[in-house]
């Protein structure tokens, strides 16, 4: 996809991202991982792989955790996208990324927004999960820095103050 | 007044809240006005001379700049400690990856199919990929005789020692190639202004490694020369010297186009083109006593250092120096070599050579205690270093460690006694095999020998307007910590509280040179450095008679902020020298290798699935002593992090080479461990101080890679008692070993099967 030029056959796409409606003019093919960064600024959202094994660019598509580098971004008319950007709109934290900050989550911070909406998207469908499922809900999600632990800490010290959002 | 104690508390990252919201700015994030995007032709053959280059006229070439060896401006060459990598490659190539040409154009999407375009005839020359083709001298691909370096340390009187021994215990160990995987590949911006010449933005460790690569490259002075550190997403050291190579291409673009230019990497380009860990092939042979005891040994180490020389020496050296372990040699000789072969240049990744040297020991250690009808615990008790003796380079131990404590404090932790008992009864039955195994190993912090004289690193600490303190070093940031550790250090030297410590990106027009961000010296050398520089501001403030002996933090922002109103800005600098107790003979090899060493004992426990050969890891323990915790959750993600790092290079991590390039250059195929294959990795702490760190503490970056592959493979070995002596063990070396032993203990029962 990263290969085909968008110089031709643009199309008008309208979505949500973090709450607010956007229209952007885009190759119907082009990555929603380049929109978000090139043409909406939102470069929280970062590529590690470009392959959907990292899980460094997940965001949340219609309350689905998708890795944007493998959505066409015509998929994304008319739906409701959340990034990194979207968890602290108020400038205030989230409580996961507060509880990252406190527990060690982040090192180098490349897969901290990633690994953040992976979390957030665990603690929507389930407020207390055992550390098995922690586990298995983060493993698409790489991390070099931490050996994991730590961001593990960080979702059950999340989970335990009961507001995730 | 002294304030609460922040050295020893875990204070908030200081950029913390930058990466969970994600604001903070990776190279990749940032875009100029007018910014092309650059991209590489490499060469596709291990070795040949280039005959011709032609551009397929589809392209409009007029569209695209085209850089290529002709348009260096200075000297050809990615300078570093031998001046023999060419920044491209003019009329041979020596490696499957060796950059040739360099393209850009402003739109990013027709790179891809323009470097394409490009196609490259060579006369090609017989290839070189494995230690032994190199030593085998067949074809000669670098030097006289393809070493870059060789080394010798002796010790006692080795050659005596054999008669006397009971047991002669001899091996080989190897272990493969690592990607370091950080997850943000590699990326640099580079503009270029003909009065002030070129500024590059990039993912990087070493600002002033950058520095001078593009001051030969480019032929400019060091003022017409300007490196600044973007957020690093992970390093590891493959951020060490390969970002000159990055910064010098976009450099080179620039230059010509006259247009900022960015290059980043993706992903299968970043794995198959940078440096990855050596692979490495150890020989030991050892003389033990009837009781244990190691009377002396040969060590032959040696490492495939790719094409090129880059860092291959003082990788060497680290793994030469840990090659002898933890462990009394009466006498030894170590004979180290680093040689040369047709695969991109391998290069920095923690632990340095160390986890190659220590894996063999490690293995070695227990095919010892086999041998002589030891455990492989008390096979180690029997030869641990004592303070007072003296290691293979003769560097006396002079700090109370007690290494049998350490040990039994590691084998509770971690249940080791009641899993042995509990494991031999179970693996009597069922479908799988669990056992234990330990590794006791040392880590050097710093520079080598005299390297940290030779650096001669120097840090700032200035006052500011508003009466906060800044700190001023060239050491980054790329998740370990450094920002924090190194403001801790500074507020704790001033009294000051931590929010009133600031640190200034590292940018070579603004910031001294405090050496590069390796070898587990940040902490340590750095944070020692910080320390002096801080007390600096504080003599400065009272010689003004701004401050008194004792002050609040508030007084002292008071002072701070008068003085620079009255005097303007100052900066307190301090430049390292070398303690009167750290000798070193670089002839021969000999004296203190390293200011300060830290301890560890790890253990693991494995279950072998003996349906799908696979290994699991069930629990990790990692006991270390590091002098002094400065930041409790930090030291802790330290060595967890190398924990994991240590499990894939054991388990997972293996580069399948084609014709000298890697062919698994995705994270589809090159596994590294996800949090759901990671067992509970339990990391403690003992604290002995050192003189030579900031308020006691060690460096403790590297040496958590160099336990866990040992640590494994011995529980693996234990589990199935066979012996594994290279890494990575994957589940097919497992069956295959397996298999053999079948095929073995029938050929043994059957008399025909001798034949």
């Amino acid at each position: 996809m990263s290969k085909t030029s968008p110089r031709h056959s643009k199309c008008e796409i309208t979505f949500t991202v973090n709450g607010k409606s956007v229209t952007v003019r885009a190759h119907p093919m082009e990555r929603l991982l380049d929109v978000l960064r090139h043409e909406l600024d939102l470069t929280g959202t970062k590529e590690g792989c470009g392959e959907g094994e990292c899980g460094s660019c997940s965001v949340l598509m219609d309350g689905a955790l998708v890795n944007s580098c493998l959505i066409p971004v015509l998929q994304t008319s008319g739906a409701t996208i959340v990034t990194i950007e979207g968890l602290s709109a108020d400038g205030r934290l989230c409580a996961l990324q507060q509880a990252f900050l406190q527990c060690g989550g982040a090192q180098c911070g490349i897969c901290t927004p990633g690994m953040i909406l992976a979390a957030y998207h665990l603690l929507d469908k389930k407020s207390q999960p055992t550390l098995e499922e922690i586990a298995e809900a983060l493993s698409g999600n790489l991390c070099r820095c931490t050996g994991y632990m730590q961001i593990f800490e960080a979702v059950q010290e999340a989970s335990r103050s009961g507001a995730p959002k | 007044m002294k304030t609460a104690s922040i050295v020893g508390t875990s204070v908030p990252r200081l950029e913390g809240r930058d990466k969970v919201t994600g604001r903070a700015q990776y190279v990749d994030d940032m875009v100029l006005p007018g910014m092309l995007y650059g991209a590489t032709v490499r060469s596709r053959i291990p070795r040949g001379k280039i005959r011709k280059i032609t551009f397929d006229q589809a392209i409009d070439w007029r569209e695209f700049v085209v850089v290529s060896a002709r348009d260096v401006p200075g000297k050809n060459c990615i300078a570093l400690i031998e001046d023999d990598q060419p920044c491209l490659a003019d009329d041979a190539v020596n490696h499957p990856e060796e950059p040739i040409l360099l393209l850009a154009h402003p739109d990013r999407h027709l790179l891809p199919q323009a470097v394409e375009a490009v196609s490259i005839e060579y006369d090609s020359l017989p290839p070189v990929f494995t230690i032994a083709e190199s030593e085998s001298l067949k074809e000669i691909i670098w030097g006289t005789n393809n070493t870059f370096k060789t080394y010798l340390i002796e010790k006692g009187d080795i050659d005596s020692v054999w008669e006397k021994a009971r047991y002669i215990i001899e091996a080989e160990y190897t272990t493969g190639a690592q990607e370091q995987l950080y997850i943000e590949n590699n990326g640099m911006v580079a503009s270029f202004d003909p009065q002030q010449g070129i500024t590059v933005w990039g993912s990087l460790q070493c600002p002033y490694y950058v520095h001078k690569a593009l001051m030969k490259l480019c032929c400019l002075p060091a003022e017409q020369v300007r490196v600044i550190q973007m957020e690093t997403g992970g390093a590891f050291g493959g951020k060490e010297e390969y970002p000159s190579m990055i910064a010098a291409h976009a450099a080179l673009l620039a230059i010509k186009s006259g247009k900022p230019v960015k290059i980043i990497y993706d992903r299968m380009e970043d794995m198959a083109a940078t440096t990855k860990r050596h692979p490495s092939r150890t020989r030991h042979r050892t003389a033990v006593s009837a009781d244990g005891k190691i009377l002396g040994g040969e060590i032959e180490f040696t490492i495939d250092g790719g094409a090129y020389e880059t860092l291959s020496p003082v990788v060497l050296s680290r793994g030469t120096i840990h090659a002898g372990g933890p462990y009394y040699w009466p006498s030894v000789r170590i004979r180290a070599k680093a040689v040369a072969t047709n695969a991109p240049p391998h290069g920095a990744f923690r632990g340095f050579g160390a986890p190659q040297s220590l894996f063999a020991l490690e293995r070695h250690m227990d095919r010892i205690a086999q041998t002589v009808g030891l455990s492989p615990v008390e096979i180690r008790r029997r030869n641990f270093l004592q303070p007072g003796q003296t290691t293979t380079t003769g560097q006396t131990v002079n700090e109370p460690i007690d290494l049998g404590k350490l040990l039994d404090r590691a084998l509770e932790l971690s249940g080791y006694s009641a899993k042995k008992e509990a494991f031999a009864h179970e693996n009597q039955r069922g479908s799988s095999k669990k056992g234990v195994g330990i590794a006791s190993f040392l880590h050097g912090a710093g520079f080598t020998g005299s390297g940290e004289r030779y650096l001669g690193s120097v840090v700032g600490v200035e006052p500011c307007e508003d009466g906060s303190v800044r700190v001023l070093v060239s050491s980054t940031e790329f998740g370990q910590g450094t920002k924090t550790v190194l403001s801790q250090i500074a507020a704790e030297a001033l009294g000051i509280r931590y929010k009133d410590v600031a640190f200034a990106q590292p940018d070579t027009r603004d910031v001294p040179n405090s050496g590069p961000t390796v070898a587990s010296r940040t902490v340590m050398v750095v944070g020692k450095l910080v320390h002096s520089a801080a007390l600096g501001i504080q003599q400065t403030l009272r010689a003004a008679a701004l401050l008194g002996d004792a002050y609040s933090p508030e007084e002292f922002r008071s002072a701070c902020r008068s003085y620079v109103a009255e005097h303007g800005k100052f900066r307190s600098l301090a430049r390292y020298e070398q303690p009167k107790d750290i000798v070193w003979d670089e002839e021969k090899y000999r004296g203190s290798a390293y200011a300060a060493f830290a301890w560890a004992v790890y253990v693991a426990s494995v279950t072998v699935d003996l349906t799908t050969y696979s290994v699991s890891v069930d629990d990790f323990v990692a006991l270390q002593e590091i002098g002094k915790v400065l930041h409790p959750i930090l030291a802790k993600g330290q060595i967890i992090g190398g924990v994991a790092q240590g499990i894939g290079f054991a388990l997972y991590e293996k580069v399948i080479w084609n014709n000298g390039r890697m062919q698994n250059g995705q994270m589809t195929n090159y596994i590294m461990p996800t949090s759901a294959d990671l067992p509970p990795i339990r990391a403690y702490f003992e604290e002995l101080g050192n003189h030579h760190g900031a308020y006691g503490a060690k460096g403790i970056g590297e040496l958590p890679m160099d336990g866990p592959a040992p640590a494994i493979v011995n529980a693996v070995s234990d589990a199935l008692g066979i012996s594994f002596d290279s890494i990575p063990l994957l589940p097919e070396d497992i069956f295959d070993a397996l298999e053999r032993n079948t095929d073995e203990a029938a050929a043994t029962r059957s008399p025909r099967g001798r034949a």
